[in-house]
């Protein structure tokens, strides 16, 4: 089966996220042909984990991995070797060879099996999911709490959209490579925000990933947005089925809040 | 590189996020597109011959650009590689666009930015860390703003 191996070895040496890192001895696995191999040999390997993937390198240098081992699925088990610190990530599949890893201390062991055993996809997209349902959860309480949106803007705390259970909520960055994101065009997502207060009254998008910025540099805040209070009232409450109210309601706010941010673009406004 | 084929083997059989027959063609001189059966699964795209058992290939989903082309078609490039493209011709216009978003959102580096993400804003709204309940806050690959600078 072919693999984008080159894509692959570019990923384990790129500059993104490294989850663990550190020497390991790897036990040699030797195919038995002929003569009985007597006793097991380890090997010194630089190994690097990033998400589910597991890479080695011969040196911390090396440019290129040695190999790879694809963790999803695996379990990771403390391993009654002769080596002290010893653990082995298996697989399912009945046959598969164990990688049994060998590190150096007791601390180190342990930093790598917690990272190892949470190393996969699936465990991932679950956190994120319920991290997911929390932040809704936490949206529709918050919007419960609050029967009046209005506040002054000397409090610095306006709210905007301020029916968080009927706004969709822009989850996600907006994605245009794997690996990379912008967070929408001139970084202001009318009507996908979230239902947080955003501090100081600045509604701020989403926190960038570190490396990219976008050029209209919208990562640091936006317009204060000049609504009267009267705007910032919902005319609906949670229960309501009056959509096109609604929906006039949240297509005013956001023609203001765009006409401001292109109003302070223009006057070259970060 | 060496990897353990066979587990990545054993994943391809697993149950897909998503699976349709497309034609593909791959970034070689001379390709043409070709009826092959994609499978999603995790951070993978493995790709079979339609009556075949086995993956033909498998491309790992990290660092990639999930490009719309033309109608119906979609490609899949690799940053550093950026011309080099697989290309996807689906049925209708409709598949083309719910692979292409099923895609951007195929990789381990897309969950930490949204897990991140997540965890910031909750944060922010009830002051609590809601990932100190499952008792990895303090992990690496969970940090904001740790990574990549």
């Amino acid at each position: 089966m072919k693999l984008n191996e080159r894509s692959v070895a570019h990923y384990a040496t790129c500059d993104s996220p490294a989850d663990h890192a550190g020497f390991l001895r790897k036990r040699v696995e030797r195919h038995h042909h002929h003569a009985h191999h007597h006793g097991t040999s380890y090997q010194r390997r630089w190994f690097v984990l990033k998400g589910n993937l597991l890479f080695y390198f011969e040196e911390q240098e090396s440019r290129e991995p040695m190999g790879l081992v694809v963790l999803e699925g695996c379990t990771v088990e403390l391993c009654e070797a002769a080596e002290e610190f010893a653990f082995a990530i298996r697989f399912d599949d009945a046959g598969a060879r164990a990688y049994v890893l060998v590190a150096d201390g007791q601390a180190a062991m342990e930093a790598w099996v917690k990272a190892l055993s949470r190393a996969s996809f699936d465990y991932m997209r679950l956190v994120v999911r319920e991290l997911e349902k929390q932040l809704e959860e936490a949206c529709k309480s918050l919007a419960a709490c609050r029967k009046s949106p209005r506040r002054s803007s000397s409090s610095g705390r306006k709210r905007h959209l301020s029916n968080p259970a009927l706004l969709p909520l822009q989850e996600k960055p907006t994605t245009l490579e794997n690996g990379y994101s912008t967070w929408g065009s001139g970084g202001f997502v009318a009507g996908g925000a979230t239902c947080t207060d955003y501090d100081g009254g600045q509604m701020k998008p989403p926190p960038l990933p570190p490396r990219r910025r976008s050029a209209a540099g919208s990562a640091t805040g936006s317009p204060a947005p000049g609504l009267s209070p009267a705007m910032l009232e919902s005319p609906v409450s949670p229960e309501t089925i009056c959509f096109s109210k609604l929906h006039n309601w949240y297509g005013q706010e956001i023609a203001v809040l765009r006409r401001e941010w292109q109003e302070r673009q223009k006057r070259g406004h970060p | 590189m060496r990897y353990n084929e066979r587990e990545l083997l054993s994943l391809a059989r697993q149950p897909a996020e998503k699976a349709a027959e497309i034609r593909m063609r791959v970034p070689k001189k001379g390709s043409v597109l070709k009826k092959r059966l994609v499978k999603l699964v995790v951070n993978f795209l493995f790709y079979f011959r339609t009556d075949e058992a086995e993956p033909i290939g498998a491309l790992l989903l990290e660092r990639c650009r999930i490009t719309k082309e033309e109608e119906n078609v979609f490609s899949i490039s690799f940053i550093e590689e950026p011309e080099r493209k697989y290309c996807f011709e689906c049925a209708t216009e409709e598949q083309c666009q719910e692979w292409v978003e099923a895609l951007k959102k195929a990789s381990y580096e897309f969950l930490r930015r949204s897990l991140i993400f997540y965890r910031n804003e909750i944060q922010k709204m009830t002051g609590k860390d809601p990932l100190e309940q499952y008792g990895i806050s303090e992990e690496a690959r969970f940090q904001l703003g740790a990574h990549g600078q």
